[in-house]
């Protein structure tokens, strides 16, 4: 299944992407494991979405729960918590 | 209703004034929030910023009277200051326009994706999300129209 995944603020920073379309294998089928499944590419990766690491997601443009289900054509976006206003 | 997220500043004034024009229109609660103390740039998540704002905007129109609504939050590069957020609620009544007012300001704090980036003599670095906001906004869960 092919979705894409964004990243914002320090995290964008740490990894140095923004944004990449990726195929996922099957058994990757929510918010939860896809973070797990980027971050076994290891370094900053592992790092910057270690499990210890408050972030917050959102589920095409709207904020989403970990446990939430992935399909094919989906905006995901991993960020830390929000600090507008 | 009216919902922008730019880089452009804002005329307070001239924004009470658009959504004061309906005679059964009692009320304008007005907030600014401003940069305090550093240079700052603020980065946000074009699209979902706007479609935050506006599921925020329509919680707080099924909760309270509002009769007319604009909400301004700018992004980009600020100084010490600088305007950064307008909300301003129209409605009949003014205990309807400040609780409407201040729903729509602390829901905003926690939940659009804007993200600040301090530039201090030290260096930059990212505003960590406080605590305190999340329970501002907590608080709303616990305060229906009814008990207002």
């Amino acid at each position: 299944m092919k979705l894409k995944v964004r990243y914002f603020a320090s995290l964008r920073e740490k990894i140095g992407k923004d944004a990449e379309e990726i195929e996922l294998p099957a058994e990757v089928s929510t918010i939860a494991a896809l973070r797990a499944h980027l971050r076994a590419r290891g370094g900053a990766w592992a790092e910057a979405l270690a499990e210890s690491r408050l972030l917050r997601t959102a589920l095409n443009q709207d904020m989403a729960q970990p446990a939430a289900e992935l399909k094919a054509g989906d905006e995901v976006a991993f960020f830390p918590p929000v600090t507008g206003g | 209703m009216r919902i922008s997220v730019q880089e452009e500043d804002f005329d307070l004034g001239a924004e009470v004034k658009k959504i004061s024009g309906n005679p059964r229109i009692g009320a304008v609660a007005s907030f600014v929030g401003l940069v305090r103390d550093v240079e700052m740039t603020l980065e946000h998540y074009p699209g979902m910023t706007e479609r935050a704002i506006t599921k925020i905007v329509e919680e707080a129109k099924a909760r309270w009277q509002v009769m007319d609504c604009t909400v301004i939050h700018r992004f980009g590069a600020l100084k010490p200051n600088d305007q950064i957020v307008l909300v301003a609620v129209a409605s009949s009544h003014r205990g309807d326009a400040f609780a409407a007012c201040e729903f729509i300001m602390d829901y905003l704090k926690t939940q659009a994706p804007f993200w600040k980036k301090e530039q201090t003599a030290e260096g930059t670095r990212w505003v960590e999300a406080k605590t305190s906001d999340d329970k501002a906004a907590d608080r709303w869960e616990e305060r229906k129209p009814d008990a207002v």
